[in-house]
């Protein structure tokens, strides 16, 4: 961990909303693994007083990228920082996705901008893993396909790819999932990740999802994160320190 | 670098300076120890122990506010047995006074805490958590009864020989009036002061933004309350206060200690920058180099009104 001043080189809006800010920080970069998540600090006054949390969503060289869209004053802010300026970043914070395992195929499934994670994990894995991408969104400009492979998109309300959410999607693919040594990697909303749960237990695949939760300090000391667990019940995980990634089976979406 | 003097006493325990870690904001240290040296700090305050484990709230436990953040853990923790086991023995290697907060649902669980705990020689003092808004049983029920704080600061003065701090609630009309009756049962200092009791909504939803409804309100926000909360205890007892909330810098601390403390502690700020406390440390120093003020005990309650 690491509390680390780093330049912002460029923003880019790769999707209606969607932004990838793109940061110079070798210190970074030579120790973050896919799935892990950096907390920024984007003021130095009061308000936005808290750091916000992202994931990382690639590293090329010595250069990271984060993809956000604007929710609210601190993204506002995010997405209008002066190139050159300084970016306050904490991290690398939590468990990345395990990339290890007894697979030929590794299946990515994400909602919206719970892409963010893959083209990192995807960068990781090419060449070593076949890699199959199950983008859903809300509508053509939620599906955020940004450096993934082999993608396969839905969208709910039919603008893009199959018409219907990721997890349906899935189920349409399911002779070909079950035709293939798999892991799935997952992120995205919770209804999402609830759904998909279900589908993994019912076909007995394996999946890894990172999750989310309000958070203050991202390392721990606050406990502003908890998560049930499956097999523990009296005391939560943190999704900041135990996760963000989880094994599905094991938290209670 | 200098010969000016950072020391501080709360009671008979002196600390080399006046900052220290509040409760629930350092874990039990060792995630904090990555950011900052420890064994510069004055002392750290361990996150509120109770007799058994708590599993806490359910999420969300946490939200930003303007200039704040309101929390409603509900005081999860190991419990003291795991506590003494698992969690002092990292604490040991540091050359800072460890002390324990304790909170609790009933007398006797407060008293059993410590009665547990003062045997441990690593643990040089007691914060008493009368306070917390976040729990049903225990916290602010004790907090805002002048006969409870009463009896537990009694009883459990009568079962330690260490320093004995308790911890005061903002949410009373008088505080001074707590920090009285903390002292006349055998308190060595009260802290003040903890959350704020404070909700925030989601306009959409209709619901509360956090699970248990209200959580306590913590940050830069409530800064000027607590100025005033440890200006009225200072005015009317004669009593060490360690001063806290919203402290974001050196020019805070000093702030503080002109109002009345002795010492202060750090929270929210610890979640935002873990490596404040140790650079608010060497700041301190710098500014008492560049006024001239030889101790800075000099400045508690320095006020000129």
């Amino acid at each position: 961990m690491l509390i680390i001043n780093s330049p912002v080189e460029e923003i880019i809006e790769i999707n209606r909303h969607i932004y990838l800010l793109k940061v110079f920080s070798p210190q970074l970069t030579s120790i973050i693994k896919p799935g892990q998540f950096l907390n920024i600090r984007v003021t130095e006054r009061v308000y936005p007083l808290l750091r916000r949390p992202f994931s990382v969503c690639d590293v090329d060289g010595e250069h990271l990228y984060l993809m956000f869209n604007i929710l609210g004053e601190g993204t506002n802010i995010l997405a209008h920082k002066p190139i050159g300026s300084d970016l306050d970043i904490l991290g690398p914070l939590g468990n990345g996705f395990n990339l290890d395992g007894d697979y030929e195929t590794a299946v990515i499934v994400a909602g919206g901008l719970g892409a963010a994670p893959f083209p990192y994990l995807t960068r990781k894995l090419n060449g070593k893993k076949n890699i199959l991408s199950f983008i859903g969104g809300r509508t053509k400009d939620d599906v955020i396909t940004y450096n993934l492979m082999n993608v396969k998109e839905a969208s709910d309300d039919g603008s893009l790819g199959f018409k219907g959410n990721v997890v349906q999607l899935l189920n349409q693919n399911i002779e070909l999932l079950k035709s293939k040594k798999i892991k799935m990697f997952a992120c995205g909303p919770t209804v999402m990740l609830r759904a998909l749960k279900e589908f993994c237990l019912k076909n007995d695949f394996e999946c890894e999802a990172s999750t989310e939760c309000a958070m203050a300090c991202g390392f721990g000391i606050c406990q502003g994160c908890p998560i049930e667990s499956t097999t523990e019940s009296d005391k939560y995980l943190l999704v900041c320190k135990d996760g963000p990634v989880f094994n599905i089976k094991d938290v209670v979406i | 670098m200098s010969n000016v003097d950072l020391s501080v006493k709360i009671g008979s325990l002196t600390l080399r300076n006046p900052i220290m870690l509040a409760s629930g904001t350092v874990g039990y240290g060792n995630e904090m120890a990555e950011f900052t040296d420890l064994n510069k700090l004055g002392a750290i305050v361990t996150k509120s122990l109770s007799l058994k484990p708590r599993k806490g709230n359910p999420p969300q436990r946490i939200v930003e506010t303007p200039a704040g953040m309101l929390n409603a853990i509900g005081l999860a923790n190991v419990g003291v047995e795991v506590f003494l086991k698992e969690k002092i023995p990292f604490l040991k290697q540091f050359d800072v006074p460890l002390i324990c907060n304790i909170a609790a649902s009933t007398i006797d669980e407060y008293v059993e805490c410590t009665r547990i705990l003062t045997t441990e020689e690593t643990i040089k003092a007691f914060e008493i958590n009368v306070s917390c808004p976040n729990v049903k049983e225990g916290g602010l029920s004790f907090g805002n009864d002048l006969n409870s704080v009463a009896k537990i600061t009694e009883k459990v003065r009568a079962v330690t020989q260490k320093p004995l701090i308790m911890k005061l609630s903002p949410n009373v009309s008088y505080i001074a009036e707590f920090a009285r009756i903390a002292k006349e049962n055998g308190a060595d200092a009260v802290s003040a002061i903890n959350t704020l009791v404070g909700a925030a909504f989601n306009i959409f939803t209709r619901k509360p933004k956090i699970h248990n409804i209200t959580g306590g309100l913590s940050g830069p926000a409530i800064k000027p309350v607590a100025i005033a909360k440890v200006l009225e205890i200072s005015r009317q007892v004669d009593i060490p206060i360690i001063g806290i909330g919203g402290i974001m810098d050196w020019k805070d601390v000093i702030e503080f200690m002109i109002a009345g403390s002795s010492a202060v502690q750090i929270g929210t700020l610890n979640f935002i920058d873990p490596s404040a406390p140790g650079k608010i440390v060497y700041q301190l120093e710098e500014h008492c180099i560049k006024n001239g003020i030889e101790k800075i005990s000099s400045l508690i309650a320095s006020y000129q009104l």
